[in-house]
């Protein structure tokens, strides 16, 4: 229990660790997805995975959302830059993903583009409000919780008339894709990643609520425990997780009570519904076409939006071959199982997105497990070879 | 970009618009999505925004356990970061 002693309450981490060990039966496995980036880094950080028994495993899920986002989005954004000369604003973590031809936002503002790094929607508006000359384009991406950023970001333009501003709209759902990682093994058996329950994400729950689980959690009979992103509330919610299986229950419990409501944050949503349709239909990497699982700007506020706005070229984008990101955000292969991990894909090199975001896999397995990872690589070469 | 830190409201402004503090560092974000805030609040800042209020208790524990990771100073980094490109 090397990490233990960095946990805000040392004996608290224990004795989780003792009732998880106490309560897991040897008999069998448990497999839970943690959905969200923030959670696969506090579980690495921490060590987590090395407080429970082995028969206790993570799977990673696809909660990162510049991991997720198709290629041919990000070439889409570079060419609003490059061809419309439009000031392109994002957040911070967009910059160094690769696009095709390995370009990419930093590459592209090294070229000549006028990109420019965003902590909020706020800071883009005030882009465009000191450039009226200028198009100023906000890259809208993430999941529940930046997407009322970009809501309040476009009715702040309206309310203005700021006819300079619009976004350009990535954002994605949490319950779609978790119903398509649980359906994933019915479309196509090779996808097949087989799991005990769900951690549910923090943040994106804070705005979404619990109620927001409901539906898919007694359709599929997984159990769910909206979990805290500190490791203490990840080892409690594992343990919740551990009684719902063994007690053959499948229901949605809120471990994360203290900030997680059951219906969220209302104000945000009526915002969401107000600015965004669902769109039938959304490209995911890793996961492929999931319905219903993506926002676009509505008809209302067409003149923000930057898909209406400027013609968008068809283009086709391929991505990073060899890269096994798809694959990894699926739950169904590891960083290990990546033959670029650590030799071409490094956080400094990155070739797949989820070693680019400090929410991705690769990124969490290189920052923390490097050495592990890649000597596991070398073996699992070696047993090949003989 | 999904980790949310707690902030404290110190005064607010026309627009729903409130100056907050993290990790001693001030900024101005919105409060715009949450029905009711006053200065003294804690809130848990999102991208700029404030998604919900929380408890001092919960605030402190977050903001120790954030400080003690080194994700707060990644978050005060990069509120650092970007103010200069957004006035470039």
């Amino acid at each position: 229990m090397k990490y233990v002693s960095e946990f805000r309450d040392p004996a608290l981490a224990q004795s989780l660790a003792r009732a998880i060990a106490r309560e897991a039966r040897p008999d069998r496995t448990y497999a839970f997805m943690e959905f969200c980036g923030g959670h696969t880094h506090a579980i690495f950080r921490y060590g987590v995975q090395d407080l429970v028994p082995g028969n206790v495993r993570f799977i990673h899920g696809p909660g990162c959302p510049v991991c997720v986002l198709p290629m041919r989005r990000l070439d889409d954004a570079l060419e609003l830059a490059e061809r419309h000369g439009v000031i392109l604003a994002t957040y911070g973590d967009m910059m160094r993903v690769p696009g095709s031809g390995r370009r990419s936002m930093l590459t592209a503002r090294g070229a000549g583009a006028d990109i420019r790094m965003v902590y909020s929607t706020l800071d883009a508006l005030e882009i465009a409000r000191a450039n009226p000359t200028r198009q100023v384009v906000f890259m809208g991406i993430g999941f529940e919780t930046t997407t009322p950023a970009s809501a309040m970001a476009i009715l702040a333009a309206r309310r203005e008339g700021l006819r300079n501003f619009s976004v350009f709209c990535n954002h994605v759902l949490t319950p779609p894709a978790m119903v398509h990682v649980l359906e994933a093994p019915d479309i196509d058996p090779a996808q097949a990643v087989r799991l005990d329950g769900f951690l549910g994400p923090s943040h994106v729950s804070t705005v979404i609520g619990a109620r927001a689980y409901r539906p898919l959690v007694a359709r599929y009979g997984k159990p769910m425990v909206i979990a805290g992103f500190e490791p203490l509330d990840v080892m409690q919610s594992v343990l919740m997780l551990i009684r719902q299986v063994n007690e053959g229950r499948a229901e949605v419990e809120n471990q994360y009570a203290r900030v997680v409501t059951e219906e969220g944050n209302l104000r945000a949503q009526a915002m969401m519904d107000e600015v965004f349709v669902l769109r039938d239909s959304f490209e995911w990497r890793g996961l492929g076409s999931v319905p219903l699982s993506a926002r676009a700007i509505a008809p209302a506020f067409a003149e923000f939006d930057a898909e209406t706005r400027f013609a968008i070229s068809e283009k086709q984008s391929r991505e990073t071959k060899s890269c096994e990101c798809p694959a990894i955000l699926r739950g169904v292969k590891s960083p290990k199982d990546c033959k670029l991990f650590g030799r071409a894909c490094t956080p400094e090199t990155p070739l797949g997105a989820c070693m680019v975001s400090s929410e991705g896999s690769c990124a969490a397995y290189y920052t923390y497990r490097r050495a592990e990872t890649m000597a596991q690589m070398d073996r699992a070469q070696m047993e090949a070879a003989e | 970009m999904c980790l949310a830190i707690p902030a404290l409201v110190l005064e607010l402004h026309p627009d729903a618009m409130a100056t907050v503090s993290a990790g001693g560092v001030t900024r101005q974000v919105s409060v715009g999505l949450l029905e009711e805030v006053v200065p003294g609040d804690y809130v848990l800042l999102h991208v700029g925004f404030a998604l919900h209020k929380v408890s001092v208790e919960e605030a402190e524990e977050t903001l120790k356990m954030m400080a003690q990771a080194g994700l707060l100073q990644e978050e005060l980094a990069e509120w650092a970061e970007t103010g200069s490109e957004v006035r470039a």
